[in-house]
């Protein structure tokens, strides 16, 4: 500036010192105003990249690649010795993968498939159809000898490859699939045998190793589990530790104490509860490692001082007035409080509850500590059993190798935030609804 | 009976107290309410009260304490020659008692008498009932799960019979003091602010239980490795593999992890104040209300996203995307295609890191300025100094402590994130200043110590504990400083 500034003239100085430097203070306002949209720009998009990365990547798993079978039950490969009227385990250990085998063979119009042939279409059907195939056994043992029509899914790289999520240039070799199974499902696609059907069992699965079997029901029930434990537990403490902080307590150094710790523990790390809840609820008090139980327990403590926080403004946001009239026509303490207090600060109250719990939903680092990574195949009956939980089954899925998995761990976030949207938007809707400005 | 269906006696012993504790109170009145002292609802409550409260405490203590005084009568009574043996082995044929107890509840009459014989006869018709037993077990041990039943039983009917009576005799002390002069609403109001005072107890409580639970597992921890050598020591090699080998002593030190901590949250700082700062200032000085109101709370949105998702889109997203993109670099710089960004560094965690943390800067800073005083805003405008000079010169410096303040805790959060690390850093224990490498941080090695199942019995695990430690004191002297600064500034323009 100051090279600029020595080659003007005294005249242009002159103007220059009139006008205050204004073009260049203009400048610097809107170069500084730039920044500003950048910044606010550079957060949405941000947001827009995560959002459109998880959903784009996630929307799939929603369906699932499924082939359509006319599977014949023959009593030879179910049970070739006859002996299942005698002995029960014989319909449970039957070959159920080679009907599904020799059907989808038939399908394909395959004559005297060899050995190779046979195996590459084995490995197209998932490990699931047998159980599928056996629970349809068990459940009416007369359909033996009979011919019915399944649908049965198909394995995960197959499933892979009709959404188109595999390139299929790369090298045969270096491929999960090769090109003769790609020629078959091109076959099968074609006779409409192979379809893109709703995926529950993404719903209603445990665990599994295969990825198209993989489910996040034991997840979602885990989460449920917790999230009622949450609800029974910090909800009533918050409030009561609220109500005594605003309205009862004197003002001291305890309860300076208190206020300052209760402040302190919401940004205390969320790994340091999963550190307290192994030390304490398994260690010390022996419950059970990978139950909810213990989870929810961890997420009470985590929960409770945004619940307190909360509560403690909504009550300070009903005026005094409310206050002393309550007290005028000769209630007592308590009864101004749970009387007429109380009722006015609930929608505040339920607001800041409903944004803890989903607070609490999304944690995962303390349930890492206390066994929730755990490979959990069977619904949990109590909340003592082992479980898992929704963001766990989505850490554990993003450890996974397979790129069916990539799928279902968005797919998992997808319904992740859209249950933590309908949280906060239900608690939005109550703040605008039921809010009272005095 | 169980304890839940004696839970439900004593509830329903109290509901009944309650409506004839109203009860009487109504007819003690006489119809007229105000001679009462109190409405006749809390003299119901009164007698509530007493009825429930003492019976259920009494019965939670018979709970805790009962399986022990069982289990010490039962192993007083082993034979002389197995209490000799030491304290391993006693606790492992008591785990086996206990299980030949559970067993033997599952069994009829018929059977019992079947098996009166010894552990021989037992095992199979046991593992028929689906309870496996171990196969070395001994005679003495039917005998000392004999007893054990009936220790528990006659535990068990002591609880039931006393609990009942507790509940029955103070409902009817209760309800014999219900008078016209009685003064049961303060009574009952005395409970419920007793109940208050608990609940307010339970935060205290609660941290009172972190630093005594990381106390003590640190304490185990300091007793095979010196303190020293963690807090100072520049190589972390904890030999998870030879966890079971005493011999094999790994190498714990913190100067790596705490490092790696560091430089994450220092890019995340560095991604996130511009961002933040930059746009909380120009949505509380420049953006009309219509950009504020869908700005903001789009900002907000990412403060509501679970940092597990973070961690996946640093993953799968942000990582392949640096990595591939320094490849495309180094090829037209060099011409040699090779990425000199790894998909897991501690750019990709401080970047999405500082992205999760925009949204904290941006609010916290924006309740800030809007805290400056209208009044100096209008004193700098219109001595004719821009909004920008006035943003720059008058209110970033009023706001500066109030910001420092919100900038602490951003770091503090920053230190203790989770799950982005253990997904987008990596594990490797490096001390290194190459942002496009691996490093791990405190918080991975906790998640990576502790997952698994594990004994908290080797230093392997219990250095989790002297980490976490840290941790929390590292982020609690952060927010006590930061939530002063932000208290003190508040006050001087309240």
């Amino acid at each position: 500036m100051s090279v600029e500034a020595n080659v003007q003239t005294s005249a242009e100085r002159k103007a220059a010192s009139k006008d205050f430097n204004l073009k260049k203070r203009y400048a610097a306002e809107r170069r500084f105003q730039v920044y500003g949209i950048i910044a606010i720009a550079l957060g949405v998009f941000f947001l827009g990249a995560l959002l459109f990365s998880v959903v784009t990547k996630g929307y799939t798993a929603f369906w699932q690649t499924s082939i359509n079978l006319d599977v014949t039950f023959d009593e030879k490969v179910i049970d070739p010795s006859g002996k299942r009227a005698t002995d029960p385990n014989v319909l449970l250990t039957a070959n159920y993968s080679r009907l599904a085998r020799n059907a989808l063979a038939e399908k394909l119009g395959l004559e005297n498939p060899n050995r190779p042939m046979l195996r590459d279409v084995n490995n197209m059907i998932s490990a699931g159809a047998r159980i599928q195939l056996r629970s349809m056994v068990l459940a009416d043992p007369s359909i033996i000898g009979q011919t019915r029509n399944v649908w049965v899914l198909a394995k995960g790289d197959v499933d892979s490859i009709n959404k188109g999520q595999v390139d299929l240039t790369v090298d045969e070799s270096r491929r999960q699939v090769n090109d003769r199974q790609v020629g078959w499902m091109n076959q099968l696609s074609e006779a409409g045998a192979m379809q893109q059907r709703f995926n529950t069992g993404l719903f209603v699965n445990g665990a599994s190793s295969r990825p198209e079997m993989a489910g996040m029901g034991v997840a979602i029930i885990g989460s449920l589990y917790m999230m009622l434990i949450v609800l029974a537990l910090a909800l009533p403490i918050g409030v009561a530790a609220s109500i005594y902080l605003e309205e009862f307590a004197p003002k001291n150094r305890w309860t300076d104490l208190i206020e300052v710790n209760i402040n302190n523990l919401a940004a205390v790390p969320s790994i340091v509860y999963g550190l307290l809840g192994l030390a304490l609820f398994i260690a010390f008090a022996g419950l059970p490692r990978s139950a909810s139980l213990v989870g929810g327990l961890v997420l009470t403590l985590m929960t409770l001082p945004t619940i307190i926080i909360a509560t403690r403004a909504a009550l300070k946001a009903v005026p005094p007035s409310i206050r002393s009239a309550a007290l005028g026509v000769g209630a007592s303490k308590m009864q101004m409080v749970f009387h007429h207090v109380l009722p006015l600060a609930m929608p505040g109250i339920l607001t800041g509850t409903i944004i803890g719990l989903a607070q609490a939903l999304g944690e995962t680092a303390p349930l890492l500590l206390i066994g929730m990574v755990a490979f959990v195949a069977n619904m949990p009956a109590t909340p003592l059993d082992p479980a898992t939980a929704l963001p766990v089954q989505i850490f554990m899925w993003a450890n996974e190798a397979e790129r069916a998995f990539v799928e279902r761990t968005s797919g998992a976030i997808i319904v992740l935030l859209l249950f933590l949207a309908a949280m906060n938007i239900t608690a939005i809707f109550l703040r605008k609804r039921f809010e009272r400005r005095w | 009976m169980s304890a839940a269906t004696l839970a439900f006696i004593v509830l329903a012993i109290g509901a009944l107290g309650f409506l004839l504790g109203r009860m009487k109170a109504l007819s003690v009145s006489g119809g007229k309410l105000s001679t009462l002292h109190s409405l006749p609802g809390y003299y119901g409550w009164h007698v509530f009260i007493w009825a429930t409260l003492p019976a259920i405490a009494l019965l939670s203590a018979w709970l805790l304490i009962s399986p022990n005084v069982v289990s010490s009568n039962v192993r007083a009574a082993l034979p002389a020659d197995v209490l000799a043996e030491g304290t391993n082995k006693i606790n492992l044929n008591m785990g086996m008692i206990d299980s030949i107890a559970g067993g033997l509840r599952l069994l009829d009459d018929r059977e019992l008498t079947q098996v009166s014989a010894g552990f021989r006869e037992l095992r199979p018709i046991l593992a028929e009932k689906g309870v496996a037993l171990a196969a070395n077990g001994e005679d003495y041990m039917v005998e000392a799960a004999r007893q054990q039943i009936a220790a528990e039983d006659g535990s068990r009917f002591w609880m039931t019979v006393l609990t009942i009576a507790t509940s029955l005799l103070l409902a009817g002390y209760a309800w014999s003091r219900v008078a016209l002069r009685f003064r049961a609403r303060n009574k009952v109001e005395f409970v419920v602010l007793a109940g208050l005072v608990v609940a307010s107890a339970i935060a205290i409580l609660t941290t009172v239980g972190i630093v005594f639970s990381m106390i003590s597992e640190t304490g185990r921890f300091f007793s095979s490795v010196p303190p020293l050598e963690f807090f100072f020591g520049t190589v972390w090699d904890p030999r998870f593999a030879a966890a079971d080998d005493p011999n094999a002593a790994g190498q714990f030190g913190l100067i790596p992890l705490l490092a790696g901590t560091l430089y994450i949250a220092l890019v995340a700082m560095l991604v996130a104040v511009p961002i933040g700062l930059f746009a909380a200032i120009y949505m509380a000085e420049y953006a009309g209300p219509k950009l504020r109101a869908t700005a903001k709370p789009l900002l907000e949105v990412l403060a509501g996203i679970p940092t597990i998702v973070y961690g996946f889109f640093a993953l799968v997203t942000v990582g392949p995307f640096l990595r591939d993109i320094s490849a495309q670099i180094s090829g037209i710089a060099t011409g040699d295609v090779a990425s000199f960004i790894q998909a897991q560094s501690v750019l990709t965690a401080g970047v999405v890191m500082g992205i999760m943390l925009i949204p904290f800067v941006s609010s916290l800073s924006d309740d800030i300025i809007t805290q400056v005083p209208r009044a100096m805003r209008d004193g700098s405008l219109g001595l004719g100094a821009t909004r920008s000079e006035t943003v720059r010169k008058v209110i970033l410096p009023a706001a500066l402590p109030g910001i420092v303040g919100a900038l602490l805790l951003t770091a503090s959060r920053a230190i203790g994130e989770t799950m982005i690390v253990v997904l987008a850093a990596g594990v490797a224990a490096r001390m290194s200043v190459n942002l496009f490498e691996p490093m791990t941080t405190v918080t991975v090695k906790i998640v990576s110590q502790l997952t698994g199942d594990l004994e908290f019995t080797s230093p392997q695990t219990l250095v989790a504990f002297a980490l976490g430690l840290t941790l929390f004191f590292i982020t609690l002297a952060l927010n006590v400083y930061a939530l002063y600064i932000v208290r003190k500034y508040r006050e001087q323009y309240e």
